[in-house]
């Protein structure tokens, strides 16, 4: 990746991060610590990956991606609204009464939503009979699903991983958030999903692991991602919860509350530093 | 009088899936390791290449049935009532229920006739559960007539349907000219004295005792109510106004099914007393499935004796 490329992807990402931060914000809720780690990879997935079509956003042959960790839909729509979706100006009315933008995400309500997710571990089984239905029908889109790690405790995921890699699901990509942290702590210390890697080699899956705030190696896994065939691919990203934002970082805490005024202010100014020397 | 054909409505279930697998290509199928006991196994010798067994998994199952929903697909999906409506119930509120999604829910070995498996595969809750479920239609056919009707008619009407088989076979009482109307009930019998509204094998057992009745000089009126959800709720209030007392039958419990239903659809406009007939607020045993039914009241002799005391009930 060319260092323009990369530059416009960072600002990109930038931007998602300050509608993360303007959404949980203006609904003083919602999950920022989720949404601020997955957010260099959505923005790829959006800017640089997925074929959609924001003025058609049903398009049957559009590559479709599922936030199976609904929670963190702040970064899905703010990467679906600087995609053209909808206005970025509707960001501000997240979680609020008659607003599209749900506290998890709406396929009925919300344009670019492929699927409604949010209740952990389906998700993924969505997105699973997504792709075998591209199999059916001989299309060739691609599926992408975004799991927590918390979420791998789910059994549902596992049920879903076995399903995919019987019916050899090459269409369809698993990207796990592996910021390590969840609600009630590490998640090592409330219950261990480890080792994450070694668990989906086992369940019949290609395993790439990268760092999942560099475009550089988020492009190469999804390259590699579909080079592979007769078989699902599981991307562990490994992140940082809280990514970017100074007080927020590495923080289960800030999996689940919104930043009161000065803290958004410093947050937004933490952003506008990061901007500044790009 | 010649034996009556019977036929279990799972059975009927598999024939009208492979039927339907030739006339349209977006029927797809999924079962959870049952395809011999739910008889999708008839969709699938039919149609093996749209057909996807998903394991002992219906959690998965039923979320990746609502996926392929999403692209245009016709999805069953298939397994006993208790794992449908139990083991799955939050996958199918959230991922069928809450986006409205067009999948089939092919629910079989629902009630108590499930017979020698016992209280853990008698499933007598899962119509109480669907209800619950906003937009969700709940479909329990009399016989393999209805039963076939209804899958025809679940295929083609777009949203989520629970239909619910049983494993048992029961009398084919209706005829070639049998129509199903979806959400309309069916008055099998006028009367004045006494209405008995029925649903799923119990139809047949009402007519019985109606018939049985009618020798004692009671009329009795009969309603096939097959769409539990939405339910007829202007031929229930006509009935409950006409004749004064209804007498509900079901094989499910009396919380939550068709009792209560027709409770809540009369209570409003016209409440009359409603004898519930149904499993009482008790889990099943282990038994033959004909046996389990009678020691249960699910029978045509109860059906006429409860029906006896709603006539004293009525207007007390």
């Amino acid at each position: 990746m060319n260092e323009e490329r990369r530059t416009r992807l960072a600002k990109a990402a930038n931007q998602v991060r300050k509608g993360i931060l303007t959404e949980v914000y203006s609904a003083q809720s919602g999950h920022p610590g989720g949404s601020l780690s997955i957010a260099d990879v959505m923005t790829y997935l959006y800017q640089e990956e997925l074929r959609v079509d924001p003025a058609n956003p049903k398009w049957e042959d559009r590559d479709r991606l599922v936030l199976s960790k609904g929670h963190v839909c702040p970064a899905l729509y703010a990467a679906l609204a600087q995609k053209g979706f909808f206005p970025w100006e509707e960001l501000t009315t997240f979680r609020k009464t008659g607003s599209r933008l749900q506290g998890h995400p709406d396929l009925n309500k919300v344009p670019g939503v492929d699927f409604t997710a949010g209740s952990l571990g389906q998700g993924v089984s969505a997105a699973a009979g997504i792709a075998l239905a591209g199999k059916i029908a001989g299309k060739d889109y691609r599926v992408y699903a975004i799991l927590g790690d918390g979420e791998l405790q789910e059994g549902e995921v596992w049920e879903s991983a076995m399903f995919s890699a019987h019916y050899k699901l090459d269409n369809l990509c698993y990207i796990i958030d592996n910021n390590g942290l969840q609600i009630d702590g590490n998640i090592q210390d409330v219950c261990s999903p480890y080792p994450i890697d070694k668990k989906f080699e086992a369940f019949g899956f290609d395993v790439i692991i990268i760092d999942g705030h560099s475009f550089d190696q988020i492009e190469m896994a999804l390259d590699m991602a579909k080079k592979v065939t007769g078989k699902p691919v599981a991307i562990i990203a490994k992140t940082v919860k809280g990514k970017g934002i100074s007080f927020m970082e590495g923080k289960a805490s800030w999996h689940g509350s919104a930043p009161n005024e000065e803290q958004y202010k410093t947050a937004m100014e933490d952003l506008a530093k990061i901007e500044e020397v790009l | 009088m010649a034996e009556m054909v019977k036929k279990a409505t799972r059975e009927s279930y598999g024939e009208a899936l492979a039927k339907l697998a030739a006339e349209n290509d977006k029927v797809i199928v999924f079962d959870a390791d049952l395809a011999g006991a739910t008889k999708t196994g008839t969709f699938k010798k039919a149609c093996p290449e749209r057909f996807f067994d998903c394991g002992i998994a219906e959690a998965n199952m039923m979320v990746a049935a609502a996926g392929a929903s999403t692209c245009g697909f016709i999805p069953f999906a298939s397994t006993f009532a208790m794992f449908a409506s139990g083991r799955a119930f939050e996958q199918v509120r959230n991922s069928i229920g809450y986006p409205h999604l067009n999948v089939k829910i092919g629910a079989t070995h629902a009630g108590v006739s499930v017979g020698e498996d016992g209280a853990t595969h008698q499933c007598n809750e899962d119509i109480a559960l669907m209800r619950t479920i906003p937009g969700m239609v709940i479909i329990n056919p009399a016989d393999d007539v209805e039963a076939q009707a209804a899958v025809q008619a679940a295929a083609g009407y777009e949203g989520p349907v629970y239909l619910r088989f049983g494993r048992l076979a029961a009398p084919v009482f209706n005829g070639p000219d049998y129509r199903f109307e979806m959400g309309r009930g069916i008055t099998l019998r006028e009367g004045n004295d006494v209405t008995i509204v029925a649903t799923g094998i119990l139809v047949y057992e009402a007519v019985k005792a109606a018939e049985a009745l009618a020798e004692e000089g009671i009329s009795v009126r009969v309603i096939n109510i097959h769409t539990i959800k939405p339910i007829d709720k202007e031929l229930l209030v006509t009935a409950a106004r006409e004749t004064g007392v209804l007498v509900t039958a079901e094989e499910h419990s009396v919380i939550g099914g068709l009792g209560a239903a027709v409770a809540e659809a009369i209570g409003e406009e016209c409440p009359v007393p409603v004898v519930r007939i149904g499993v009482q607020d008790t889990f099943g045993h282990s038994g033959k499935g004909a046996e389990l039914l009678k020691e249960f009241g699910l029978c045509r002799e109860n059906i006429a004796a409860e029906a006896k005391r709603a006539l004293t009930l009525k207007n007390k």
